[in-house]
């Protein structure tokens, strides 16, 4: 039965004239989210120094990317996973989906990105999940913006915020880990029933928090401080026209949880050499230098020039907030649903 | 059942069973079936989780409300629309299926800057509320039910209703007793769509819902994509499946029970401009309830699309659509966009015909030989799709398809794939119901008057079944035009249409990716209206003037 089902649909996909022609040997594909953005000089170069070529599939968001890798740990999607954050980070090394390899590339790359000590998982590119603010309203209000996760209880700041619900949203998930980070195990829940009695906003999504309800988002919404990303100040100037001469948003840096994106080789490739080969490119100099204004993120690489824009309008915090993924790991869908129960229901 | 309706029902069972059904057992199976041996624990589980208990309570509350809703607020639209003959009714008519193809996201941001404090409809309380979700939700729908009802409505013989009145029945009777039950079959076709698009509402929920609800949409995404809990979301998955089919086969009784031929003519008989006050009235309502629920929206996302930071007006925006991240990987030419979204809607819609055209076909002949136990299952079974998580069939896909010679992942041939499952259903509720409501006689009479078999098909079968065809055409093209949410969770090589192209703006910040998603939408909008319009005028034979 199964086979005249599939000879069946395989001359559907005949009459609908659609082939698939990229299995060469010489391609290699890379499973990534639908954000992954490269270059297509970069791209290029890669191509002709090494003669392979690299086939992209984007498969959704980053949970979903690393959940279909791991549902088809015995037959792999492609060659080379990209997109993996260090909040997920245990997930796809326990499900044991991914070949250890040891780039020399590394050796450019400080060891505070490396988080796995068996290299399964190679950090390629940094950002930080950060508050924003709205410029233009803390002036006009004359009202100091706030310096402290602390200061946003204080009831001057009521009814300014708004997040994206950490069950459904990577920020909204990085700034509950933040605040985890902060308060500690025992505070992060007080802290959380504090700022819901100062009417802080949770949406689903980055999307509706930043284009909706941000008042210096593109909705023009009524809440002057969204969590965002350290990288949308520059991007707010990089996509605008006429370029305006100074951003609409700041970063308030004390808020700032790191988020590192790595690949990894697919366990079951028949194409471990050009992966590894796919790996150290994406570390080297010419793709880390393209990364800021392709993904709007961080190179991990040292010494790579950041371009003007990055320079002149984005705020790194100094000591970003931080958790061991392991830890993360362990607790992250306990702290998702004591989350819920605490500023939800 | 008859050999020749088993021939024509093997294609769109095995469509069926391929695309759907076997990739959501597959994805089961990994949940239910963890180490070779069933585990129905999960399934208790969500039984005893309160929780779960209120998400499946709001999922079928919610559904039902905006289903009820949707049908007393189109029902007027569909007659004025199907009755009434003015200048414009025929854009119209394509126009309010544009609402129904609109990416959520681009939606729920013309809808949040309405409702949100400070907007036009600020005051109303409605950001993030259920009132909020069940206005989208009748926005979406409105077309299923004015374009399913309107067009059998536009071949109801008024003659049968006149009759009622001239025996003295009031216009109400005359419109309970005599027209309601001819309608019903098509009434009770849209509905059960609108209910099984809100079941399984997604979108809408998260962003003009919020984080307070939750459907078991929502709630399968996150026990797959976040949580990735198998078994649950599996066990979330029977529930659904349960409460669809019991759907199902209380509207397939509904439809049934009148399943007699109904005495159709040609529109342009029926239709008149509208006479006196009280018809001039109701169109004017009419006309006005879709400029307030679907032209303000829509209106919206036009007017930000040509609206400049600096103030003022201009087509900023759609420069910076074919120019934004030019040189990278994320860069789309407006132009290809379009092709791809016109390339893959076209293949979509000739593989739900030909799936569906047969289906209804096949369905339609048993009607007519009784055999009508076997009809309700099988239409349900290809009207399940639509009641089943995008998340589940994504990802069954990902485990079913992988081998020789169904290794289908990563093939571009995935997408119309996909967008036709969701398409097929509307072909088969759109054309069944006006196959079956062919007089037998006609065929009767002409063969008694001598036509051949093929003649009878022609001259009696084709002019309606075509006409039927197009107006489900126009549905399948524009589901695949607008489709978003069946294809995002499986991993396919980059072809991006319209609404990736959308999606992919609003991901960053910044005014230029903003103002460049609305121009994208302006032109899926303008796409969409076009494809209807041009798809209906086309004609075959005398279509069109039965």
């Amino acid at each position: 039965m199964r086979r005249v089902l599939a000879s069946l649909a395989v001359a559907v996909i005949v009459a609908a004239g659609c082939s698939d022609s990229s299995s060469d040997d010489d391609t290699i594909t890379l499973v990534t989210h639908d954000s992954f953005a490269v270059s297509d000089d970069v791209l290029e170069a890669f191509t002709a120094e090494t003669g392979v070529k690299v086939r992209v599939l984007p498969a959704g968001d980053a949970g979903a990317t690393l959940n279909q890798a791991i549902l088809t740990a015995d037959d792999p999607l492609g060659d080379v996973i990209f997109g993996v954050d260090n909040t997920f980070l245990s997930r796809a090394t326990e499900a044991d989906i991914l070949v250890p390899y040891d780039s020399p590339e590394l050796a450019n790359v400080p060891d505070e990105f490396e988080l796995d000590p068996r290299h399964r998982l190679t950090p390629v590119d940094r950002g930080d999940v950060c508050i924003n603010f709205d410029k233009a309203y803390f002036a006009g209000q004359g009202l100091a913006v706030p310096e402290t996760l602390d200061d946003l209880t204080a009831p001057e700041y009521r009814g300014l915020l708004v997040t994206e619900n950490p069950a459904m949203s990577s920020p909204g998930l990085a700034f509950l880990l933040a605040t985890v980070a902060e308060f500690g195990e025992d505070g992060w829940r007080d802290y959380w029933q504090r700022l819901r009695d100062n009417d802080v906003e949770v949406v689903s999504g980055w999307e509706e928090a930043y284009n909706g309800e941000f008042s210096a988002g593109e909705g023009r919404g009524d809440r002057p401080l969204v969590v965002s990303y350290a990288s949308s100040p520059p991007a707010a100037v990089y996509f605008s026209d006429p370029q305006l001469a100074e951003s609409p948003v700041g970063t308030q840096l004390a808020s700032c949880f790191r988020q590192i994106e790595f690949a990894g080789i697919l366990k079951g490739t028949s194409k471990e050499k050009e992966a590894r080969e796919l790996i150290d490119f994406m570390l080297s100099e010419p793709f880390q230098a393209d990364i800021p204004l392709s993904m709007f993120v961080f190179p991990v690489r040292d010494g790579v020039a950041l371009p003007d824009v990055f320079v002149e309008f984005a705020d790194v915090p100094p000591e970003p907030l931080t958790l061991p993924p392991d830890e993360i790991g362990e607790n992250r869908e306990q702290w998702i649903r004591e989350w819920t129960d605490t500023v939800l229901r | 059942m008859s050999w020749r309706r088993a021939a024509l029902l093997a294609v769109p069972v095995a469509f069926v069973g391929v695309f759907f059904a076997y990739p959501v057992v597959a994805i089961m199976g990994r949940g239910l079936v963890p180490d070779g041996s069933l585990d129905l624990e999960p399934l208790g589980d969500v039984v005893t989780d309160g929780g779960l208990r209120e998400v499946i309570w709001f999922t079928l509350w919610q559904a039902t409300v905006s289903t009820v809703l949707t049908v007393l607020v189109a029902l007027p639209g569909a007659y004025v629309l199907g009755r009434y003959r003015f200048a414009g009714r025929r854009l119209l008519w394509a126009a309010i299926t544009v609402p129904f193809v609109l990416p959520t996201v681009v939606v729920g941001s013309a809808f949040r800057s309405l409702f949100e404090e400070g907007g036009p409809l600020g005051s109303l309380g409605l950001e993030q509320s259920l009132a909020a979700i069940l206005i989208a939700h009748v926005f979406f729908n409105y077309a299923v039910v004015v374009r399913t009802v309107g067009g059998l409505w536009s071949h109801l013989d008024p003659g049968q209703e006149e009759a009622a009145r001239v025996l003295g029945a009031s216009r109400w009777q005359a419109f309970r007793t005599v027209t309601l039950p001819s309608l019903r079959p098509a009434i009770a076709a849209a509905a059960s769509i609108v209910f099984l698009f809100t079941f399984t509402s997604f979108g809408v929920i998260l962003i003009l819902g919020g984080p307070s609800y939750a459907t078991l949409d929502v709630e399968i995404y996150r026990q797959t994509v976040s949580l990735l809990d198998l078994p649950l979301a599996a066990a979330l998955t029977i529930v659904q499946l349960v409460a669809v089919v019991a759907l199902l086969l209380v509207s397939a009784r509904l439809e049934g029970g009148r399943a007699g031929a109904l005495r159709l003519r040609a529109a342009a008989e029926v239709a008149h401009r509208p006479r006196g006050w009280a018809q001039r009235g109701l169109l004017l309502a009419n006309l006005a309830v879709m400029g307030l629920l679907l032209g303000v929206p829509l209106g919206v996302l036009v007017e930000r699309s040509f609206a400049v930071s600096s103030g003022g007006y201009g087509l900023g925006s759609y420069r910076a659509l074919g120019d934004l991240r030019r040189g990278t990987s994320l860069f789309v030419p407006p132009a290809e966009a379009i092709v791809n979204s016109l390339v893959f809607a076209l293949a979509a819609t000739v593989i739900a015909l030909v799936v569906g055209g047969l289906a209804a076909s096949a369905l339609a002949t048993g009607r007519r030989h009784r055999a009508r136990g076997s009809a309700a299952g099988i239409e349900t079974l290809l009207m399940l799709p639509l009641g089943v998580s995008a998340v589940t069939v994504g990802f069954g896909f990902l485990v079913a398809l992988d081998e020789p010679p169904l290794d289908l992942r990563g093939s571009p041939a995935l997408i119309p794939i996909a967008h036709a499952v969701v398409a097929v259903p509307f072909v088969v509720r759109v054309m069944t119901p006006v196959l079956r409501s062919i007089d037998e006689r006609l065929r009767e009479s002409a063969a008694v008057l001598g036509a051949s078999p093929a003649r009878i098909w022609r001259e009696v079968d084709l002019p309606i079944v075509a006409r039927a065809a197009l107006v489900a055409a126009g549905f399948a093209f524009a589901i695949s035009l607008g489709e978003f949410g069946a294809t995002v969770f499986i991993a396919r090589p980059d072809y991006p249409t319209l609404p990736i192209v959308i999606f992919r703006l609003l991901g960053q910040p910044g005014a230029l990716n903003f103002g460049a998603a609305m121009a994208a939408s302006t032109i899926l909008m303008a796409l969409t209206a076009t494809a209807v319009v041009a798809i209906e005028r086309f004609r075959v034979g005398t279509v069109g003037q039965f």
